[in-house]
């Protein structure tokens, strides 16, 4: 993979003590994690959305998810001197940091139009932040991602109000599924090993759990017409580090060529 | 842009100006606003490239041509392409002449006035992506269909007078 070269990036690299890369590794591995993974089951759609444009545009979204992806791996990959097709390919799947909203397969319509809205939220919030960073090429991507972020938030706000105002079963499996994803959702805003380091550095502008408050005052005024009161649900140390069977099964999809052919490039 | 500023790199500008971007060959690289800077020193052109969105598949294909097309100029011994994001590139930066190239191939140029807000919530999509003039036939009595497209920097739209789909290069 020849992608996106962060210039710069030495320079601040070699500023940046041992505890404080380990935790902005962390950090972008987190964030780039979740990307690939939502990418991966929404492009799972392709073919068999439930209308033509319906499949275009979850493509197309999922492809952006990706690249996003892609350019936060190859990021890590100077801060480490590891390689982005590794990093993306190249792991078991217990070393995966994606929140454990990911971990689900992607059920029906309902289900992937709940997810996408839980994410596309949460998301926002935190890339937000990440475009103040101290650490200047992650502020960079950061708020280039917002630009194209923006597109994925109407699609879904515009979707999650039309499953809403759908006849009864329709909203019954758009409640069933935001109920089943709450308390996963709240994992994007897990709090991080080096959370402390990179707020000292500046590198992470705000706390997870802060993050965590805002979006809940987003989410809350809008969901709860939908589902009813929802319970108080709290990011968790470990919301990050579980893994599924579902998710066992996308990483042996996602890795098969790359276990058949330990040089094949994406 | 670097271009006045160093005539050592005006032929590398005007070769970059010759090279079509890869899924819209009417329109070049330099009307397109991918490329972000020039500049040579002692052989080595340097060329920082902006990609229109960042997982856009077309980036190497352009990083190839522009390796292959500047590497073959006289003053040009190697070539170095820069993915960068900083400046981002922006709808804005497509030039007049590229949104004339861009209406006569059949799409609409993206939306005029500035890029969308980072700050995106509650947003309406024919706010961000408003109607669109036919590139066909000049109507306004467009409606638009998908705010993604075949590409990723493409939305489709519908043209209710010539009855004719086409697409619009987004504004970001």
């Amino acid at each position: 993979m020849t992608g996106p070269q962060a210039d710069g990036t030495g320079q601040v690299v070699r500023e940046l003590d041992v505890a404080a890369r380990d935790a902005l590794a962390e950090l972008l591995l987190s964030v780039a994690d979740d990307e690939f993974v939502i990418g991966s089951w929404d492009s799972e759609w392709t073919g068999i959305a439930p209308m033509l444009e319906e499949d275009v545009a979850t493509s197309s979204i999922a492809q952006d998810e990706i690249g996003h992806a892609r350019a936060i791996y190859e990021l890590l990959a100077t801060l480490t001197g590891d390689d982005a097709d590794r990093i993306a390919y190249g792991r078991e799947a217990d070393a995966y940091r994606h929140a454990a909203l990911l971990n689900h397969r992607r059920g029906d319509w309902a289900f992937s139009v709940a997810r996408r809205w839980l994410y596309e939220t949460a998301d926002a919030v935190r890339l937000a932040a990440l475009a103040t960073s101290t650490w200047e090429p992650l502020a960079v991507l950061a708020g280039k991602m917002r630009r194209e972020e923006t597109y994925h938030r109407m699609h879904a706000d515009a979707w999650l109000s039309r499953l809403a105002g759908g006849d009864h079963d329709v909203r019954q499996r758009l409640a069933e599924a935001l109920g089943r994803l709450w308390p996963d959702a709240q994992q994007v805003f897990a709090p991080l090993g080096g959370e402390e380091t990179l707020m000292r550095a500046g590198i992470l502008p705000q706390r997870m759990s802060a993050l965590h408050a805002e979006w809940l005052g987003i989410v809350r005024p809008v969901l709860e017409p939908i589902v009813g009161a929802l319970p108080d649900a709290a990011p968790s140390p470990d919301g990050r580090a579980t893994r599924t069977d579902d998710f066992g099964w996308l990483h042996g999809e996602l890795t098969m060529v790359g276990a058949a052919d330990r040089e094949a490039l994406w | 842009m670097t271009q006045a500023g160093d005539l050592r790199a005006a032929p590398i500008w005007a070769e970059l100006a010759r090279i079509s971007d890869p899924e819209i060959p009417a329109i070049s690289l330099v009307d397109l606003g991918v490329i972000g800077s020039v500049s040579v020193r002692e052989g080595l052109a340097r060329i920082e490239l902006l990609p229109t969105f960042i997982g856009c598949p077309a980036v190497e294909v352009m990083r190839q041509r522009i390796e292959e097309r500047v590497g073959a100029l006289e003053l040009v011994d190697a070539v170095d392409v820069a993915v960068t994001f900083r400046p981002p590139w922006t709808s804005e930066r497509i030039t007049p002449a590229g949104r004339e190239r861009l209406r006569l191939s059949g799409f609409a140029p993206p939306p005029v006035g500035p890029a969308i807000p980072e700050a995106a919530s509650g947003l309406d999509e024919l706010a961000v992506l408003p109607i669109a003039e036919c590139p066909y036939c000049g109507s306004r009595n467009t409606a638009l269909e998908n705010s993604f497209g075949p590409t990723l920097c493409r939305a489709i739209y519908h043209c209710a007078d010539c009855r004719q789909p086409f697409e619009q290069m987004k504004r970001v």
